[in-house]
């Protein structure tokens, strides 16, 4: 699998009105890889994720998957979303089955597949459980079992864990990446959170706003045996507060 | 308040109450106000000769083949105006135009159009529902997060599929209490329409109360009317609660 996002910008509205929100992005992920696009709100990294989803079309450059140009949505890029993220009258065992069943699965192949997945992201128990009566933390678990039942190339994530607390975070921070390692799944995280990036891809964008662009590539090439431990590490911490300085001077030289 | 539920028949007591004291002191005319033993024998009267029974089977039945057409018939168009934008710009300024048009001036054409028959009974209670049924469902429609459209987008769901599986769930409850205060609207027209002309029904019933100054009879009349009503109400209620037990 390659994903290929090359010369991408995207104007919103036009005439006197236009509005330039991302220009010239480029960037590209491989089978296996994490990356990650970092920025501040405005810098577009939302926009990235829904052009690469098929969602909206970019004003000019390409985005290709193996080549193929992207056209639309299609089940090859799945997406995690940050808010309403599940459906609320599914259970959380039918949220799962929901791309499988959409897809026309045999029903045999979507319940197996549905227990698997549930019990890949530790939810077993809460099969028949709806949405309301599981937590923040539980409920993005569901959303990101249901994205990779759907057996897509390619695993979105537009900030998963905005939503979450403080605590919960971290844990699922954990969770993703231990995920990540176990299945060998391809993942473009998108967040606000320098410290999340970086913690969990080994290639983190940095965005910055007016118009959105990448300002700075970072290949993360750290130590993640421990992720807990990888936070309080001098390595890290320095890398983090490099960047945070440099992405301070980014948007004081902006406004 | 440690039994709250009370509160709602303390209400219907008292009313009745006061009603009772008044008939009692003589202050105002019988012919006026009835006491309620009268009502009460007007309604065992009219029990007793099936004219209730008949009466009430003629108004629910026109108000359900009204309700139901009107029903059946906003769903799909709500759904398509609230998910298309161009069928929604077409037809919105339509809808909300008729919309404004009082359903009882459709009365004099809906005669002239139909007869005296059931048809421009069960007509004017589609008129007077239709607009509205369909302009809440398509309000409902557009307000289904964008989220959760575009998850089933990225899940390979197409057009069709998340319309009946995504946005026709999502939107049940609201749909299911659209159906429930347009009910009311039904409920009033019926009574009008059978007003005007009608050989049966609970509306024809009270016009005939009033030309032999049976105030007894306009008042069991209204009665029923009313706890027909709130039975219909109840039942809307009690379907919302039981099929979507997500929403509550």
């Amino acid at each position: 699998m390659h994903l290929s996002v090359s010369g991408v910008s995207k104007t919103f509205g036009d005439g006197r009105h236009a509005k330039l929100v991302l220009d010239d992005i480029t960037l590209s992920v491989d089978s296996g890889e994490f990356v990650a696009l970092v920025g501040s709100s405005g810098s577009g990294k939302s926009t990235v994720m829904r052009l690469i989803a098929g969602l909206e079309r970019p004003s000019t450059g390409v985005i290709a998957m193996d080549g193929k140009p992207v056209r639309g949505p299609g089940s090859d890029r799945g997406m995690v979303f940050q808010k309403y993220s599940l459906y609320p009258w599914m259970t959380a065992a039918q949220n799962v089955a929901f791309g499988m069943s959409l897809q026309g699965l045999p029903r045999a192949l979507v319940r197996e597949r549905t227990a698997y997945f549930l019990e890949v992201v530790g939810l077993q128990n809460d099969a028949r459980r709806l949405p309301k009566e599981l937590s923040g933390g539980m409920q993005q678990r569901v959303a990101i079992a249901r994205a990779l039942a759907a057996d897509p190339k390619v695993v979105l994530l537009d900030e998963p864990f905005g939503a979450l607390d403080l605590q919960i975070r971290e844990t699922m921070q954990e969770f993703l990446y231990e995920l990540w390692q176990r299945s060998g799944i391809t993942a473009l995280l998108i967040t606000h959170d320098l410290e999340e990036a970086l913690l969990l891809a080994q290639r983190v964008h940095i965005m910055a706003p007016s118009p959105g662009r990448i300002v700075r590539t970072v290949e993360a090439d750290l130590d993640r045996s421990n992720l807990a431990h990888l936070r309080m590490s001098p390595p890290f911490l320095e890398l983090r507060e490099e960047l945070v300085t440099s992405l301070r001077n980014l948007d004081a030289a902006a406004s | 308040m440690r039994s709250p539920w009370l509160l709602g028949p303390l209400g219907i007591a008292v009313v009745l109450l006061a009603w009772s004291l008044i008939s009692l002191s003589g202050a105002v005319d019988p012919l006026f106000l009835p006491s309620p033993p009268a009502v009460w024998q007007a309604a065992g009267d009219q029990f007793r000769g099936g004219i209730l029974v008949a009466d009430a089977i003629a108004s629910v039945r026109r108000v359900f083949l009204g309700f139901a057409l009107s029903a059946a018939l906003a769903l799909p168009l709500g759904i398509a105006m609230g998910s298309n934008t161009l069928i929604c710009r077409l037809l919105e300024p339509l809808l909300g135009l008729i919309r404004y048009m009082p359903a009882p001036a459709f009365i004099p054409l809906l005669i002239i159009y139909f007869g005296l028959g059931e048809l421009p009974k069960v007509l004017l209670i589609f008129i007077g529902t239709f607009f509205f049924n369909t302009l809440m469902i398509m309000d409902a429609v557009k307000f289904v997060p964008r989220e959760l459209l575009e998850t089933a987008l990225t899940l390979g769901g197409r057009k069709l599929p998340i319309l009946t599986r995504v946005v026709a769930p999502y939107i049940a409850p609201q749909v299911i209490d659209a159906y429930r205060i347009n009910m009311a609207s039904a409920w009033n027209l019926v009574i009008v329409a059978e007003l005007v002309a009608a050989n049966e029904g609970l509306g024809k019933r009270i016009s005939l109360a009033q030309r032999f100054l049976r105030t007894d009879e306009i008042f069991v009349g209204l009665i029923v009317i009313g706890l027909i009503g709130l039975l219909i109400d109840l039942g809307f209620r009690a379907v919302l609660r039981r099929s979507c037990r997500w929403a509550s």
